[in-house]
Parts: C-alpha cells; structure tokens; sequence
C-alpha cells in the first residue's frame, strides 16, 4: 500500500478527493488511473495525451523524481506535487 | 425588472458583476473556477447557463460551466482532446460560443469542440481540414506569443448550421454545414506582409454580425473593415481611426450603421493612444468616426482590451462594456455617451460577455 499525496490545486476540482490516501497499485500510472475511476477526470489533470505527466506536474516516489512507469512498493511514498510556476 | 449581468474572464477566474435593468449600480462576484486562468466567459440565453475556457498552468485545459450564475462551478475536458494520431498538441480552449443547443469551443491547436449536453463531455467537431494553410497554422514557428489558435467562434444567431471561425493569423472561414466544409472568407482584406494565396494569410482579430445579418465588422491587425454580403468581401473604413489596429469591437444590437471599436498603439504597447482611454463609434457604417470619452480617463490612462474585451447588450439604449488589461470594467448605459468604472481592481481582464437575466 503506497501512502499518495496530492496538491491542494486538485482537491476543489473533485469533490470528497482527499489530500492523502493509501493506494494498493503497481506503478504510478496505474494510481493514477485508479484514482480516475473513482474520480473521473482526474487523469486529464495530471497527465497529457502523451501520455505523460504534465510538464509542471512533478512525482515523487521516495524523494526521488519519477514517471508513470516508475513502480510502487509497500510503503512508498508518492508526493504529486505542482511544481512552482505561473504568476 | 431583469437583472444584467456582466460575465469577465481574467488571469485570475471568472468574475460577475450585477446590475439592475438601469445599470448604473453594479455589485461584484468571484473569483470563481478556482483562479484559473480564464480565456472567455459566456452566457448561453437558452438555459441560462455559463461557460468559461480556461487553462491551467498545472492542469491542462478545460471548460468550467455553472447552472445557477454562478453559484456553483464544474469543470469537464472530456473529449476536449486531438487523437494521438493527429500530430496535434491541445495547449487551451481559446474561445467559446453558446447557442443553437450546442457550445462550441475553440482550441490551439487549432480546432473546434462540440458540447450538446451542456458541457459536460465534448466531442472533436472539425480541424478545418483541406483549408489553404491548414498545413502551416499548427507550426510552432509560424505562431505568435501567447498564441490562441482558433480564437474565436460566431455563430449565425438564425441559421443552426452556419458559423464563422477565426483561425489566428491566417483569417476567418466560414461554414454552412455545421463544419463539415469551409470557405475562406477574407477577400479584400489587407494584408502588410507578402501572401502566397490571397484567400488566406490575414490577422482577423475580432468579428461581429449587424443585427440585418449581413453588416460585419472587424477588427483586423491591419485596419478596420466592413461586410454589407455577411463577409463575402471586405472595404477597409480605417480612415478617421487613430490608428489600424485594435482588438475589440462591438456592432450595435438594433443598427447597423453602427459600431464600436477600441483602437490601441500597434507597436509593443497595445495601450489606448496617448494615456487617453477611449472608445469610438460609427453611425455611419464607418464613413465618418466619433471619440467616445466622456467619463472614462485622460490622463496617464494606458489601458489594454482584448479582443474579447468589450461587449454590447441588447436593451433599446444598448449598454456598452469593456474590461481592461489592467483589471478595469467600464460601462456605458447610453450607448457609449458616457462612462462610469464598474470594477476596479480585478485581475487583468481576458473577456467581457453581457446578459439580461430574468
């Protein structure tokens, strides 16, 4: 079970979506399409038609800077962070 | 008596700002759509619903829409996307278009989305495809900063399956069939740079349709020009303008002689000329032009408005409208005689849509 945080910039777009919530998946990819299941839409806002994540949405696993095909572990750690941009 | 509502776009959401039918007294709403960055707001008059393409730094691109003015907001972008097989690459939902049942959506890349069921999914409706230029619109190194693509829609207010699109840079086409097929319709447009077909390659900025149907304005990067066959061909009516270029207009809702721009200086700026804020209107179908400014300011005054940045209602004394670059609304309830400042302090504005509400 990893332990996913997401960027408060998400939360007002969907309803009961928490902040942080323990996800069973294998890849970070597939929590995100977990995380579209049960709120649609919710890809569209961290990833492109690449697919991709977006360019200013940055992944953490452990600290370390990962991708969609970057995998999961018991325990792991997932920060989805908005990276600082705009004005 | 109805309520008018004035619906703004800025960097920063979506604002409203409320009035009652004498529009001299105006409340302020918002921010709505969480702050993003909204690139127009409209009003659909058949359901009363709104809608506002917006685009995210962080999130990618969408269109908020609201049941109840504004009260409540929700997001959808579903289907707002090119297949991966296109070679196109959606940045933002530029502009937007309510009516006839249907919201249109127009995008960069360059393309136009269809909502039927109030925008909640959408689905691709045409990339002008077969279009002179088609091949070279979608090129970054032929796009502008700050590029909108197909930035903006008008639909026909009587006939369901006909509407104009501007595609930036390159000029505005027409469809008749619900856009299925186009026709370039820039005839007698001036261009200032050299053109390998004369049927496209013009910087439409801004297009409005007279209340006969057939009168249409625009405002182009290169001059003021008019329609009397609904944009079958062009007469540039520049003369008497402080200068050619411009974004916003507005065509009165009852005459078709008249109507309203907001020239600005061509070069980096695109400020009001002078410090000196003002609007100006024709009677005369752009034979002759008149300086609007009887309230607005004159003096250090270096206002911008986009090119949906003013708006007109439809009240027998039509109400005129514009947002600034610089978070102004100003408004004028005798057709542009005379100004107040509406709002004040509102991030820099995008897009300004007006409404009578019941």
């Amino acid at each position: 079970m990893a332990d996913l945080h997401l960027p408060t910039t998400l939360l007002p777009l969907f309803g009961d979506l928490p902040r942080r919530l323990d996800i069973e998946a294998a890849t970070v990819g597939d929590a995100i399409a977990q995380l579209d299941e049960r709120w649609p839409g919710l890809r569209d806002r961290l990833c492109d038609s690449g697919p991709a994540l977006r360019p200013h949405i940055h992944v953490y696993v452990d600290r370390e800077r990962s991708g969609l095909e970057t995998p999961l572990a018991s325990g792991s750690r997932v920060d989805v962070i908005a990276a600082i941009s705009g004005g | 008596m109805a309520k008018t509502i004035v619906l703004v776009g800025t960097r920063k959401g979506a604002f409203l700002l409320e009035s009652d039918g004498d529009r001299r007294d105006w409340q302020v709403r918002g921010p709505f759509c969480e702050g993003w960055p909204v690139y127009h707001a409209v009003y659909d008059a058949t359901d009363g619903s709104m809608y506002a393409a917006a685009a995210s730094e962080w999130h990618g691109a969408g269109v908020w829409r609201s049941k109840d003015l504004g009260e409540t907001w929700e997001l959808s972008s579903e289907g707002i996307a090119y297949g991966e097989d296109s070679g196109l690459k959606l940045s933002k939902v530029a502009t937007l278009s309510a009516g006839h049942g249907r919201v249109l959506a127009g995008a960069e890349a360059c393309g136009i989305f269809e909502s039927r069921d109030g925008g909640v999914t959408w689905s691709l409706l045409s990339t002008l495809d077969g279009q002179p230029h088609r091949d070279q619109w979608n090129d970054p190194a032929n796009q502008p900063p700050g590029h909108l693509g197909l930035s903006a829609i008008l639909q026909h207010p009587d006939e369901a399956t006909r509407f104009w699109a501007i595609v930036q840079g390159h000029g505005a086409f027409e469809t008749t069939d619900g856009g299925s097929s186009w026709t370039p319709r820039n005839r007698g447009l001036r261009a200032d740079w050299p053109l390998d077909d004369p049927e496209v390659g013009y910087c439409v900025h801004k297009l409005v349709l007279g209340p006969d149907r057939k009168r249409m304005y625009q405002q182009n990067h290169c001059g003021m020009h008019r329609s009397d066959d609904a944009g079958q061909s062009w007469t540039e009516i520049t003369e008497g303008l402080p200068s050619d270029f411009g974004f916003a207009a507005a065509a009165h809702p009852h005459d078709a002689d008249t109507f309203y721009v907001v020239p600005v200086d061509p070069g980096h700026g695109r400020v009001m000329h002078d410090g000196r804020a003002a609007v100006w209107r024709t009677r005369d179908a752009g034979s002759s032009w008149q300086r609007l400014d009887k309230g607005l300011p004159q003096r250090d005054a270096h206002l911008g408005v986009l090119r949906e940045g003013m708006a007109i209602d439809a009240y027998d004394s039509p109400g005129l409208y514009f947002g600034t670059s610089t978070g102004q609304v100003f408004a004028s309830p005798d057709e542009g005689e005379s100004w107040t400042e509406i709002a004040s302090y509102l991030p820099a504005i995008s897009s300004v849509e007006v409404a009578a509400v019941a």
